[in-house]
């Protein structure tokens, strides 16, 4: 980029500012929401799972699967373009976040599944000594316990479902992918924007990713794991 | 409503598309595999030069979208076929997640195998070769497995640049025809027929080398 | 092998009792009765089937065949239709039967997320519907008697095996059992720290009158609290008797051989 071009690359970025961080936002709630929707179906699936019931195991199996395996591009893509034609047409902000929520929750719900089976029996075996029922066990021994399991993997589906989050541009989501790529279009300020972008992508994958450390730290330190990863 | 006859018309269309989905993942996954491997070595080089700034380039991809990586790297680096790009960004983005696979295959390697090394006096390339990598290679091959099915659930991506694989060919033909409904319901099928099997070969294999 | 007659109620009965695990049979076709306040204590090689005995009465295993019974009920299987048939015992069953008995562990089974009070408080309080007060009051008077008072605030996996031993004994009596079944409860322990356990649950047996089915292999103990003593073999008991004429003048070789294998 020539020395004028820079001028007018930070003028317009000054111009573009609200926008942005507009954009940015956008970004951050598809993302919060599309997590918690997800939060939600890892816990129903992942311990569905784990029913003792055929049928009811057999139909979360399934659902994991097929949410898994179907490619979160595909899923979204058809929730926007296909769904309609069935009669129901959502918002695409809520498109993006049911995709994301059922594609991640069922990554998720592998993490529930397993994190739950990787407490050791003996605990549960305590808790029966102790007159405990099946929920009382799971709420209050077994689930505390799974949590500091959990929480490096979330951490690491949760940049991941940030990471996915530009495709909502592709649905006509105003998000900070879009509006970067509005100012690119107006500027011709093509590598530094796209370098904006990248960064401003980075930083908060490193403050969502302090923030899971921070509740793996706390989860180890409440479970005595001394020098838990930092 | 589903229409009989625009499935019948898609398929065909959807199924050239996987064509490519499948090149895209092959070649893409072996420059997953080499680089991954690089970043790995390169990360655990004894000069601080060279170990920190690849740690860090490598983190700063891994934890960037792939998708913004493909549209930077399209109008950045002209004059390479979309394929050829697509496949060397997305490559280059998993090789990120496989270093540090490697990484933590090579650190499963037991201390006492080093030390074994330096009491046979063995050269440190061969320590390599014959004695940490063979070790190293079966505890990640089930983590491969899995990032190489989700490498491929991934190949949708690179229809941002233009490159003809299925989901681009299934929104081509749904616009053409407005058949969105069949074509995207086929190439979800075809992704989950694809990698159900694929998933459970990688499970079997990881319970095999578990013991 | 005769049916042992107790004089009184039962307090726990095997009927019939086999154990299976895959085609390993541990115990085979055993019946016992322990009388209320009795205490019993198991002894015998590893893999004769003491441990599965307190795990079936914990029922932490189900029978394979034959019936286990808690005072005089069925408490494996539950009475089930008209004709009262006995069918495996579901939770619904289980859950209030299961209060009256208590359960301490080789390897402790603290709960890691919970303070040492916390540990002792929790079932009282979410099984037996204690408010936090009261809770807390139980739980500090039996840290009191294991000699714990001031580690109510401690992380369990800060304290010595001894330590976590006595605030396990402390959980399981806070639930004011009437049957407590004592696994190995010194064998995970370093040797000096066996003492102070074992002179917490003499204190115990001396104080209450708790049913208890103790699986040891330290004979002093067994020998100072039990009424009575079973040698298993096999899945099946060997001999039994007072540990005095048990343990000085067994009537079985192998009975004899097993204990100068644990001197």
């Amino acid at each position: 980029m020539t020395g004028s071009g820079t001028a007018v690359f930070l003028s317009e970025l000054g111009r573009a500012l609200p926008a942005i961080t507009e954009g940015l936002l956008v970004t951050l709630e598809a993302t919060g929401l599309g997590a918690a929707l997800a939060l939600l179906v890892a816990f129903a699936l992942g311990l569905a799972a784990r029913s003792r019931l055929l049928p009811v195991r057999g139909a979360a199996r399934f659902a994991v699967e097929l949410l898994r395996g179907t490619s979160l591009y595909v899923q979204l893509f058809w929730l926007f373009f296909a769904l309609p034609m069935l009669g129901f047409r959502l918002e695409p902000m809520a498109c993006g976040v049911l995709a994301f929520g059922l594609n991640y929750g069922a990554y998720g719900a592998e993490v529930v599944r397993g994190s739950i089976a990787a407490v050791p029996a003996a605990q549960t075996e305590a808790a029966i000594a102790l007159g405990m029922g099946p929920g009382l066990r799971l709420r209050r021994i077994v689930l505390p316990q799974a949590y500091a399991l959990m929480v490096p993997p979330f951490k690491n589906l949760l940049i991941q479902l940030l990471k996915a989050t530009p495709l909502l541009s592709l649905v006509t989501v105003a998000d900070l992918t879009f509006r970067i790529d509005q100012l690119r279009a107006a500027t011709g300020g093509t590598a530094a924007a796209y370098l904006l972008l990248l960064l401003l992508y980075f930083c908060v994958a490193a403050l969502l990713g302090a923030g899971m450390n921070a509740l793996e730290r706390r989860a180890q330190a409440r479970l005595g794991v001394v020098g838990g990863d930092a | 409503m589903w229409d009989m006859d625009a499935a019948r018309a898609a398929l065909p269309v959807v199924l050239s598309g996987f064509g490519v989905t499948l090149l895209a993942t092959v070649l893409g996954f072996a420059v997953a595999v080499a680089a991954g491997l690089g970043i790995a070595l390169l990360g655990r080089s004894r000069s601080r030069w060279i170990a920190l700034p690849v740690g860090a380039l490598a983190s700063f991809v891994r934890s960037t979208p792939v998708m913004v990586q493909l549209f930077a790297a399209w109008v950045l680096v002209p004059g390479l076929d979309a394929l050829a790009l697509g496949v060397l960004v997305l490559g280059l983005h998993y090789a990120t997640y496989l270093s540090e696979v490697y990484r933590a295959g090579i650190d499963a390697v037991p201390k006492g195998q080093w030390e074994a090394c330096t009491a046979l006096s063995l050269p440190r390339r061969r320590v390599w070769r014959a004695v940490v990598l063979p070790q190293a290679v079966r505890k990640v091959l089930p983590s491969l497995g899995n990032y190489a099915i989700s490498m491929f659930k991934e190949t949708p991506f690179l229809s941002v640049i233009a490159v003809d694989e299925m989901v681009h060919e299934a929104n081509a033909f749904g616009s053409t025809h407005f058949a969105y409904l069949e074509s995207f319901t086929l190439a979800a099928a075809v992704f989950l027929i694809a990698s159900w099997p694929t998933s459970l070969l990688v499970r079997r294999l990881e319970a095999r080398l578990a013991h | 092998m005769p049916i042992e007659t107790v004089p009184g109620p039962e307090k726990v009965r095997f009927d019939r009792v086999t154990k299976r695990f895959g085609d390993q049979t541990v115990l085979d076709g055993l019946d016992l009765a322990v009388a209320p306040g009795e205490r019993v204590t198991l002894i015998g090689p590893s893999g004769s089937g003491k441990t599965t005995i307190l795990r079936l009465l914990m029922t932490l295993e189900r029978v394979t065949d034959g019936v286990v019974h808690v005072d005089g009920e069925p408490f494996s299987h539950m009475p089930s239709g008209p004709g009262g048939k006995l069918v495996p015992a579901d939770e619904r069953y289980l859950a209030p039967r299961r209060r009256r008995v208590g359960m301490v562990f080789q390897q402790f089974n603290l709960f890691p997320h919970l303070s040492v009070l916390a540990n002792v408080t929790e079932a009282p309080r979410h099984v037996l519907g204690l408010d936090a007060d009261e809770a807390a009051a139980r739980a500090r008077d039996l840290l009191g008697l294991v000699g714990l008072a001031d580690k109510e605030d401690a992380h369990p996996t800060r304290l010595s095996g001894g330590q976590q031993q006595r605030v396990a004994i402390a959980r399981a009596l806070a639930m004011r059992p009437e049957l407590l079944l004592l696994d190995e409860v010194t064998s995970a322990l370093d040797p000096e720290l066996v003492a102070e356990v074992l002179d917490v649950l003499r204190d115990v047996a001396a104080g209450t009158d708790i049913t208890m089915l103790c699986v040891t292999h330290e004979m002093a103990f067994a020998r100072d609290v039990s009424d009575r003593l079973l040698m298993f073999d096999r899945g099946r008991v060997l001999e039994s008797g007072p540990p005095g004429k048990l343990l000085d003048a067994p009537e079985h070789e192998r009975t004899r051989e097993f204990l100068r294998s644990i001197r």
